[in-house]
């Protein structure tokens, strides 16, 4: 008897000692910090965005009643939300292109070594650093007839003054020019880091082949640029899609002449904020965010095969 | 022989097609800067204008005495003050607790093993395609629910939560080699001892990258300050500027005046670290290469 309870009673204060934090791996304990801020405030909203539009809940706080699929019925049917879809996608697809070109044309030409370079660069950089609240003064006073400086320039060339705030047809404009002018600094900034990767010995070498800069530019650096212009297409289209700030600083809130420019996260806000319907604006917002996730993908797949590579 | 005249001749025709280059490429680099200073020139101008001749038809770029008022009316009338000291501590916040917890959980994910991590690791890195301006109605009632909507830990707090910190830092530390940390281990040292006496120290420019960005994004940011907080005391810069033009009404030098005022931090921060900020975006692999 005595040989069978030695065992268990060596055996007894090993369970002991252990407390239960010491058994959770060190590794996890690591991660938790993040792992709290992560589900508390990203992973639970975007959860709770998809059961709440089946609620038929306000901001008031009363726990709405259970109403089905009649929001997201609602949704489909409403012409302001299709509105706001469709400026949204307008944006989109006005704006990515010239940020994307305007990005690479000022890195490929301060890649250069040239005179004055150091006051290039940052001129072009530093709009990016402004807070859009800034960005907005600064170009509703530039929009403004008469007096703003845009209509002056038209002016002085003998071109006739637009309503850059309040034509319906011309509004749209204004707004890309404003985010080209805000944020094309920071492509330049991704195309410039991607330019000082490519190695001098490529340029060298073609150089001494007797290749001009507009060959090696076709030859050697845009073929090489080809990644990170995926990068910055994709980035590019997400930032476009999600416009809210510059819309909503430059009309103060009004969605622009007879919402001509309200984008899907201004009719978010407004009918969470404005008509309190957090149940209907959280259909829009899963709905909005399920289009997002598909281009999300794209982006995904290109960090994906970064990391595959040798 | 014959092969001395031939690479001589070559260089010699590129030299001049290369030189017709620069001319072009200086011409249209100061042509881009000059369109993209000028509407910061034109509110600079604006701000130092007596009032009434802010608005004039035609343009004037030169006042008719050059004056300060503006700026003195501004600082004695609004809150800027108060706007910047809330943007400071909600960005400093913010950055120091992004650089704690993403660097912990990117370490943590890159040199430890235990049941489930690949897939937790897959939920943290789905999160990069959920962006942050989808989730402020529930955010907003979570908020609420926490009674901590119109305070410092509302703006703060949601901010903290990016995925692609994590990323970019774990793929950092997959990058480091392992030998140090393993002669430590054998050493009997814990595995917080070697990350914050090794592979913090080896990873400060990546941990630069992650913070100069973290910091420029929330110190710029407005949608989810401007919701979370309406009590003028709490405002940050961009959400507190957003409401200058209708309190000043028509009165443009003073917009101006508040417009420099406001964009002038970062630009002034950017002077010190802009020789870091090429290589940060390197470092974050965010250029893709």
């Amino acid at each position: 008897m005595a040989t069978i309870t030695a065992p268990a009673r060596r055996a007894a204060p090993v369970t002991e000692v252990v407390p239960l934090w010491r058994r959770v791996p060190a590794g996890l304990l690591f991660v938790l910090p993040f792992l709290f801020f992560y589900v508390a405030f990203l992973l639970f909203p975007t959860v709770w965005a998809l059961v709440l539009s089946f609620f038929n809940e306000s901001l008031t706080g009363t726990r709405g009643e259970f109403v089905g699929l009649s929001n997201w019925t609602e949704m489909f049917g409403d012409a302001l939300m299709w509105k706001a879809m469709g400026a949204t996608l307008y944006f989109t697809l006005l704006s990515t292109p010239p940020l994307v070109l305007v990005g690479l044309v000022m890195a490929l030409l301060t890649n250069r070594v040239m005179p004055l370079r150091w006051l290039w660069r940052p001129s072009y950089f530093a709009p990016f650093l402004l807070p859009v609240s800034v960005v907005a003064l600064i170009w509703v006073w530039l929009f403004q007839p008469g007096f703003g400086l845009v209509n002056a320039a038209l002016t002085a060339l003998g071109l006739p003054e637009l309503g850059w705030l309040s034509d319906p047809g011309v509004a749209m404009w204004s707004v890309v020019l404003t985010t080209l002018w805000w944020t094309a600094g920071f492509n330049f900034l991704l195309y410039l880091a991607a330019l000082q990767a490519i190695p001098q010995d490529y340029h060298d070498a073609a150089s001494i082949d007797g290749a001009g800069w507009w060959q090696r530019l076709w030859s050697i650096t845009l073929p090489m640029l080809r990644r990170t212009t995926g990068l910055v297409i994709v980035l590019q289209l997400l930032a476009s899609l999600r416009i809210f700030d510059q819309v909503y600083l430059l009309w103060t809130g009004s969605g622009g002449p007879g919402f001509a420019v309200r984008p899907v996260l201004e009719y978010v806000y407004d009918t969470s904020f404005t008509n309190f319907r957090f149940g209907y604006a959280s259909a829009i917002s899963t709905f909005f965010f399920v289009l997002i996730v598909t281009i999300s993908a794209a982006q995904f797949r290109i960090f994906q095969s970064r990391e595959e590579r040798p | 022989m014959t092969t001395i005249p031939l690479p001589r001749q070559a260089p010699r025709r590129v030299h001049r097609a290369t030189r017709a280059w620069n001319t072009v490429g200086l011409v249209a680099a100061a042509l881009i800067a000059l369109l993209w200073l000028m509407p910061l020139l034109w509110a600079v101008d604006t701000a130092v204008k007596p009032e009434d001749e802010t608005a004039t038809i035609p343009i004037s770029w030169i006042p008719s005495h050059f004056t300060l008022e503006a700026f003195e009316k501004v600082f004695a009338q609004s809150d800027l003050i108060v706007w910047f000291v809330n943007s400071t501590v909600v960005t400093v916040s913010v950055t120091l607790l992004v650089l704690v917890t993403a660097s912990m959980a990117g370490y943590g994910l890159s040199r430890t093993d235990f049941r489930g991590k690949r897939l937790l690791y897959g939920v943290i890195i789905a999160g990069i395609m959920v962006p942050p301006q989808i989730v402020v109605v529930p955010l907003f009632r979570e908020m609420l629910a926490l009674g901590l909507v119109d305070t410092y830990w509302a703006m703060i707090l949601p901010q903290v939560a990016v995925p692609a910190m994590v990323f970019i830092l774990k793929k950092f530390f997959d990058g480091l080699p392992r030998e140090l940390e393993e002669a430590a281990r054998v050493d009997g040292a814990s595995l917080w001892r070697i990350y914050w006496q090794i592979a913090v120290p080896l990873s400060r420019p990546a941990l630069a990258a992650v913070g100069i960005f973290t910091f420029i994004i929330t110190w710029n940011n407005f949608f989810w300050p401007f919701l979370a907080v309406s009590n003028p005391d709490l405002m940050t810069i961009p959400v507190g500027l957003a409401t200058i033009q209708s309190s000043y009404g028509l009165r443009y030098a003073q917009i101006m005046a508040s417009a420099v005022l406001g964009g002038l931090p970062l630009l002034v921060a950017y002077v010190f670290f802009q020789r870091n900020i090429i290589r940060s975006v390197a470092h974050t692999g965010l250029s893709g290469t």
